[in-house]
């Protein structure tokens, strides 16, 4: 039984040749799929024993929190399709975040502080990509170092003050959609960053599922000499990917920092790991070549849902790492198994 | 009378290549930048070269020093253990959790100091099945298990502390033996036994035999999957050395001890001329590597930059030492 090629977002040409029963199988078995499963099944478990959980306050505040996180994984996604990595990214949000408070309080026009620090995190990404593409350095290497500057320069510059009294126009997060009646439906108004995370997540997906670019990162990704060899310019596609990569996290530390009333001038601790843990857990092979953009979202969401979770069912939040760390070994042995049984 | 000319040639050509390959060795090349760094820093600060000082920084770089002896067997085999900082946290609650006289257990402190350390060697033997046995790739397995040990610490513990440990336990933190911190002499025997190990025995051979080609070691008779295991197993282990040295040097235990410590390990290892794709690396390189990056903190800070501003400096010289490397190894031929 070849049910190959589970996930949804990988360029496959089985799907055409076979019945609707085994497509459906595909699907069904898909990460994305699972992970919904995983999602719905929470929310019907933990919302059974305590009905709160489902107010739509805190469903909102569930998909609400953590969707610059998911945002921040759309980008990491496509890093780690091509086999690399970017342990930078939560002391970048936090840089990002800092320059587009201090552009708000300093009199500068709302919208070049959410457009400049979105730009500025493609700049940086480019330079990462340079470095990891043409100066031949370990991805890793290059995001441990940016790490360690970013870090550290962030305090340096601005002390650790605090940000405060943006203007009343810059929260940009804290905007919802019009409440709208279709049909005799009431649409409740939804939280832009929920828009946002849910518009970039299937541009992403769409994209790297059709556009000779998008697929060329799986190429990469899968097997760099194949790539080579057809024709793709390998180092060409590792600097695109960095270079959306920085492009999201910009758009993340913008949802961030505009969902605060305090920005803190520091680096979120283990933001990154939330984001790698997003794209790992939502089926992206951490060797290279296989995973979509909507698992990562679906991850970034039950990871929110989980720590929510934790605190009506009167767990203490502080095993929510430990949670988190289950989990990802969890997902990763059942897509190794997957992958095993499918090659047997 | 030609032949002896050209042998003589041939001979001097020999010794300048041998003599300019040497100088072309990651671990020269460090160290002629560290010798730099400590006259530039001297001269920042008339503190900075002085015993008590030096002395001192070896007591703040033990901890970073074990892990980092460890990471570089484990990145020679082309492998990667982000959970060390984790473990450090883990075995640091375990030891406070185990000892604590009001709390549950109350046991003697020894004991709770061999349960800190078994529960340590246990962390990374995990680590090591689930590379190994299960296939999961190291980077993902430690990520996992840095969230899942660094969570195991903050449940166990609440977030509360444990301190006033008896005055004999500061003995390997804060006291000293002839003359020079305690925890030294232990780092010192480490290095020691690292070294040996790694450049004089069949085992260490055969770590570089794994990194460089893992199938090539296999099928020579290698037992990789066994010495995979052994390495990450040691790698759990010297973190809860560590975990130990700091417990006893900072007199409290809590369960963020040792974030971020993964990275500062690496980044020794990394400067230290350990490729990062295994393969290639030594002892010697991970310590000048780690000696370094202790000796800009301090001397950095004691000419008025801060903290953060000397992470900058690090990071900065961490990606330069990898470009200046791969630079070289490219015009000395390899590339």
């Amino acid at each position: 039984m070849t049910t190959a090629a589970p996930t949804l977002g990988q360029p496959t040409r089985l799907s055409r040749s076979r019945g609707l029963a085994s497509r459906f199988l595909v699907f069904a078995t898909s990460q994305e799929f699972v992970l919904l499963l995983v999602v719905v099944l929470l929310f019907a478990v933990v919302g059974n024993t305590n009905p709160r959980y489902l107010a739509e306050r805190n469903v909102l505040n569930i998909f609400n929190g953590n969707a610059y996180i998911a945002v921040a994984a759309v980008g990491m996604t496509m890093v780690i399709i091509s086999r690399n990595i970017d342990i930078s990214v939560g002391s970048l949000i936090g840089v990002l975040g800092t320059v587009s408070g201090s552009l708000a309080i300093n009199g500068y026009p709302i919208w070049s502080s959410w457009l400049v620090p979105i730009l500025l995190g493609g700049v940086v990404g480019a330079v990462i990509g340079f470095m990891v593409a043409y100066l031949r350095i370990p991805s890793i290497v290059v995001t441990l170092g940016l790490l360690s500057i970013l870090k550290g320069g962030l305090i340096t510059v601005t002390n650790g003050a605090w940000i405060t009294d943006m203007p009343d126009t810059y929260f940009l997060a804290q905007m919802r959609t019009p409440e709208i009646s279709l049909l005799g439906i009431n649409i409740p108004a939804i939280p832009s960053p929920i828009v946002i995370m849910i518009v970039l997540t299937l541009l992403a997906a769409l994209w790297m599922r059709y556009s000779p670019t998008g697929r060329a990162i799986y190429a990469v990704g899968g097997n760099a000499e194949a790539a080579r060899l057809s024709g793709i310019s390998e180092k060409r596609i590792i600097m695109t990917v960095f270079i959306i990569n920085g492009l999201c996290v910009g758009i993340a530390a913008v949802l961030w920092a505009t969902q605060l009333s305090i920005i803190q001038s520091t680096v979120p601790a283990g933001l990154e790991l939330q984001v790698i843990t997003s794209a790992v857990v939502g089926g992206v092979s951490i060797m290279g070549g296989v995973g979509t953009t909507i698992g990562a979202m679906l991850a970034a969401i039950l990871l929110s849902a989980i720590n929510s979770a934790l605190v009506f069912i009167n767990v203490s939040p502080y095993w929510f790492r430990a949670v988190v760390g289950v989990l990802i070994l969890i997902t990763v042995l059942t897509d190794l198994l997957r992958r095993r049984r499918t090659q047997a | 009378m030609t032949t002896t000319t050209h042998t003589t040639d041939d001979s001097q050509e020999q010794m300048s290549s041998r003599i300019r390959s040497f100088l072309l060795r990651q671990e020269v090349i460090l160290l002629i930048i560290s010798l730099l760094a400590v006259m530039f820093l001297a001269f920042g600060s008339d503190r900075f070269l002085t015993t008590d000082n030096l002395l001192n920084q070896g007591r703040l770089l033990t901890e970073i020093g074990l892990v980092a002896l460890s990471m570089t067997f484990i990145i020679i085999t082309g492998g990667i253990d982000l959970s060390v900082g984790s473990i450090l946290g883990l075995c640091a609650i375990i030891l406070g959790v185990m000892w604590d006289p009001n709390g549950a257990f109350a046991l003697p402190l020894e004991v709770a100091v061999v349960i800190c350390l078994l529960v340590g060697t246990l962390a990374g033997f995990v680590n090591g099945l689930i590379i190994v046995r299960l296939g999961v790739p190291p980077l993902i397995t430690t990520l996992a298990t840095l969230a899942l040990y660094r969570g195991l610490a903050e449940g166990i513990s609440q977030a509360r502390s444990v301190r006033g440990y008896p005055e004999e336990f500061y003995v390997l933190g804060q006291g000293e033996f002839l003359g020079v911190p305690t925890q030294l002499w232990v780092l010192l025997i480490f290095c020691i036994l690292t070294a040996v190990i790694l450049s004089r025995t069949i085992f260490g051979r055969a770590i570089y035999a794994i990194g460089n080609n893992e199938l090539g070691a296999r099928f020579s008779g290698v037992p990789v999957g066994r010495y995979k295991i052994m390495i990450y197993t040691f790698s759990g282990f010297m973190a809860a050395m560590a975990a130990w040295i700091f417990v006893s040097r900072v007199s409290t235990t809590r369960s963020d001890m040792g974030s971020g410590l993964e990275l500062d390990a690496i980044a020794a290892v990394v400067l230290g001329g350990t490729s990062i794709f295994g393969g290639s690396g030594s002892i010697i390189g991970t310590i000048i590597g780690f000696i370094l990056i202790q000796l800009l903190k301090n001397g950095l800070a004691l000419s008025g930059v801060t903290t953060d501003g000397t992470i900058v400096v690090i990071g900065t010289v961490l990606i330069l030492a990898i470009l200046i490397n791969n630079f070289i190894q490219r015009r000395s031929g390899n590339g």
